[in-house]
């Protein structure tokens, strides 16, 4: 059947015939794997730390928990060594398990990455103590704009727009955040006017975008410059001389009875600001409408193949246009994190990038709510270790601690995401 | 059913789809667009300007009893800023003779010259299809191979400058090469392998710099390099007078051979042709992968021109980790004026080194805040990309050149008809 319809392609006739289902062995992984084993090797035992028998302790409580857990003391040098065996088993098995072509289980990667993670932490806090509850509070505390951010951003683009706007929402939520919440003194205001102004910025993507049919790269790349150049202008010549349009009310940490008081998560999950209590159910809410709604199948459908969804009476850029500004609410929000979960004061360009990382979480989480998520929990983890591990003294020069969550995130794409699938009709316009 | 859809999204592909050749044939050689889209962003910028002045403030109180002052206002805060800003950038009529006038015409071209050097780079990485956003990491890469062999290694008058250039160009290459690398080879998005590479970029040239031994200078507990060589110098244009350096000269000559690669040579078809659908070049027999790695590489070269101009020409005292200037990103919204094309992005680089060598003198004299210049660039690619809106906000007659997406519009339905 087939050959006769492809009777034009000589060439290729053949090809349909045999068909023996080609099954690609990938060695990513193990190759990846074994790098790291390798890499665990040599950190763990050939620079071996602490072979004079120090011991690495791991706090798990804090002084104000009502049930205090032990501290974790682990010898360094033995459970290097222990750690680096297992990941080189590991990397073995793999490597097995892709010549007899079984699939490797994602949960397999994970616990090759916690493995190598403690062993990592073990190593560095050699003779010293890391406060495991402290380094996952930051964790969640660092990761609330990226997580806002990439939120927004899976929003954007399942419905088919591009969103390299991102920085720009969360610049825009910061400043406009930071100035409404110190007129009226209300920060909840504040929170409210950083949702309005991401969806400002969104609607100018979205209708350049939509209706003028501009490239939507070009739209975000250049919203990013005209937003920070705009919150910069009017910082230096509004906000500046007078300094109460700049001092906002900063969100206290609010623990959550009895919650709060689990070992471990509760300190991490509910002793945080209200900005990260909104973040569980912003992520659960886009999750639920993408996945689990009309709206939401809608909107993956104009993503996907707007075609086909005009088709059966879906009103593409009404929907892609919502979308969008609905993102921009999302990424908004998260820029009140900056001046009102954190630094209490607009700056200039104080995201600082992080809308380009929150960018980058969306292609790493394969424009997925929960794994962008994940993604940008990695990132925040990152820079938090660094921080936690400058505290204690870390033995690796702090550039490079810096440096890790990035060569990470690189090797992570190259070698476990690989070629991530971005929803179909990203980044194209639809013109009826 | 998949055999018919896949025809119609091909055809959308290379039709309006792709960004550049949208905007080639929406805008096609309307200079009054580009000139308008100037216009309403300076407009835009003074509106701005004039909001924000304390004395236009002042005057607005007693605004009906006498509204000539607030007028008055308005005008002396816009007319000064941008007269400010002109004089900073084209022509002094302030200064004695026609030497000193003509000085800031030339800081206009030393500022143009890494924006179109890394203007280059990211517009070709888009015309292969791909977006470099680790403009920032090149140049880091560049100017510290650069840098480092400008200080560091003593070579003969004329000869060291030639070394000094192509390590910077190699370094770039480098760092730009293993984006490509790692999208040919693994499918890694180059969004992400090139702002995460900034950061990689960033922290290492951090590290070397506090280093002794490494990029530090010797004696010295700054992280800060010491001066380059005079024989790695660009040797200045026209005089000690004048910033403008001979760097300039590599730029147009990099914009010359961007413009013959693209245009006449077998690469630079590849190229095209990849960008413009990589599914058919890939038919037609081109290697993807490798013409991945060649742009990439080819692209990082460029950025890292400009980092090769900063330390080489603009900064030769000795650099720190902040060198690149915000230039890689800046790059970007240059690569997008100038339409991708290499000589829109060397004459979009005059325009944006234009704006910033007369942006800080019109924050000198009037003390507004250079960001003001970020808020008309950004507004000029949005307008320029947006024509329709310039027209309706101008009222101009549509020309022809609307008619070409209308066809393309019913060519689309068409197959549907077909297929019904």
């Amino acid at each position: 059947m087939s050959t006769i319809a492809q009777s034009p392609a000589p060439l290729e006739a053949s090809a349909p015939i045999v068909k023996p289902m080609p099954q690609i062995r990938s060695w990513k992984i193990p190759i990846t794997f074994g790098g790291f084993a390798l890499g665990a090797l040599f950190l763990f035992v050939a620079l071996g730390r602490g072979q004079q028998g120090e011991l690495s302790t791991f706090r798990l409580s804090q002084a104000r928990d009502a049930i205090q857990l032990p501290n974790v003391a682990l010898p360094t040098f033995a459970t290097g060594i222990f750690v680096a065996i297992v990941l080189v088993l590991l990397a073995v098995l793999s490597a097995w398990l892709v010549y007899r072509r079984t699939k490797i289980s994602i949960i397999f990667s994970i616990v090759f990455a916690l493995l190598f993670l403690i062993g990592f932490l073990a190593w560095a806090a050699s003779g010293s103590t890391i406060p495991v509850p402290g380094l996952l509070i930051g964790t969640v505390t660092l990761s609330a704009p990226l997580i806002f951010g990439a939120l927004g951003g899976v929003l954007s683009e399942r419905a088919g727009v591009v969103n390299v706007a991102i920085e720009s929402q969360l610049l825009a939520g910061a400043f406009s955040s930071a100035v409404v919440a110190s007129v009226t003194g209300n920060p909840y205001l504040g929170l409210i006017a950083a949702m309005v102004a991401g969806a400002l910025v969104s609607m100018v993507l979205a209708a350049f975008a939509l209706k003028y049919l501009v490239d939507q790269v070009i739209v975000g790349v250049v919203l990013n410059v005209l937003v920070v150049g705009l919150t910069s202008f009017l910082y230096s010549q509004v906000l500046a001389p007078s300094a109460n349009l700049n001092s906002p009310d900063v969100f206290p940490r609010l623990d959550i009875p009895l919650l709060s008081e689990i070992p471990i998560i509760g300190p991490v999950l509910f002793r945080q600001t209200i900005i990260v209590y909104v973040m569980y159910f912003a992520i659960a809410i886009v999750f639920f409408s993408l996945f689990r709604t009309k709206w939401g199948l809608r909107v993956r459908a104009v993503g996907e193949h707007p075609q086909a969804a005009d088709t059966v009476g879906i009103n593409v850029n009404r929907t892609r246009f919502v979308a969008v500004t609905l993102g921009g609410v999302v990424s908004g929000f998260g820029g009140a994190y900056f001046t009102l979960g954190a630094v209490g004061a607009f700056n200039k360009e104080m995201t600082n990038g992080m809308g380009y990382i929150a960018l980058a979480a969306v292609i790493f989480g394969q424009w997925h709510p929960i794994k962008a998520t994940l993604a940008a929990l990695l990132f925040g983890f990152a820079t938090n270790l660094q921080n936690v591990l400058g505290i204690i003294g870390s033995p690796v020069p702090s550039e490079f601690m810096l440096m890790l969550p990035y060569v990470v995130t690189i090797f992570a794409v190259a070698g476990f995401v690989g070629r991530s699938r971005a929803p179909a009709a990203d980044g194209r316009p639809y013109i009826k | 059913m998949s055999e018919k859809t896949a025809p119609t999204h091909a055809e959308k592909k290379d039709g309006s789809e792709r960004w550049t050749q949208a905007l080639r044939d929406i805008t096609g050689g309307s200079a009054m667009i580009s000139l308008f889209a100037v216009v309403l962003a300076l407009v835009v910028g003074g509106i701005l300007i004039a909001f924000t002045n304390d004395r236009v403030q002042e005057t607005a109180g007693y605004f009906f009893s006498r509204p000539g002052d607030l007028l008055g206002a308005i005008w002396g805060a816009v007319a000064g800023a941008y007269s400010a800003l002109f004089q900073g950038s084209v022509y002094n009529f302030r200064a004695t003779g026609f030497l000193t006038a003509i000085r800031p015409l030339t800081e206009t071209l030393t500022f143009a010259t890494p924006l179109i050097a890394a203007g280059l780079g990211v517009g070709l990485a888009f015309r292969v299809g791909m977006f470099n956003i680790g403009g920032r990491g090149q140049m880091l890469i560049a100017a510290a191979a650069a840098g480092w062999v400008a200080f560091a290694v003593d070579l003969p008058a004329g000869i060291h400058l030639i070394v000094a250039i192509l390590a910077g160009l190699l370094g770039g290459a480098i760092w730009g090469g293993i984006v490509g690398l790692l999208k040919a080879r693994t499918g890694a998005h180059e969004v992400i392998v090139t702002i995460m590479l900034n950061f990689v970029a960033l922290y290492l040239i951090q590290f070397l710099l506090r280093t002794p031994g490494a990029l530090q200078a010797p004696g010295s507990n700054n992280p800060k390099t010491p001066a380059m060589a005079a024989t790695a110098i660009f040797p200045d244009l026209f005089g000690p007078r004048y910033n403008l350096h001979a760097g300039f000269l590599t730029v147009i000559a990099a914009t010359i051979f961007v413009w013959w690669l693209l245009s006449r040579s077998n690469l630079g078809f590849q190229f095209r042709a990849v960008g413009q659908n990589p599914s058919a070049a890939r038919v037609a027999g081109i290697n993807v992968k490798n013409i991945y790695m060649y742009a990439m590489a080819i692209s990082g070269a460029l950025v890292g021109l400009a980092g090769v101009n900063q330390v080489l020409g603009t900064l030769t005292t000795g650099f720190s980790s902040g060198i690149d200037a915000g230039i890689g990103f800046d790059a970007i919204t240059v690569a997008l004026l100038g339409r991708s094309r290499p000589w829109g992005i060397f004459a979009a680089g005059i325009l944006f080194g234009a704006f910033k060598a007369g942006g800080f003198a019109m924050q000198a004299a009037e003390g507004v805040p250079i960001d003001i210049v970020l808020v008309v660039q950004a507004l000029i690619v949005l307008f320029i990309a947006a024509p329709p809106l310039v027209r309706a906000i101008f009222r101009l007659p549509t020309p022809g050149t609307t008619k070409k997406p209308r066809t393309r519009v019913t060519a689309t339905p068409n197959i549907e008809a077909v297929a019904k």
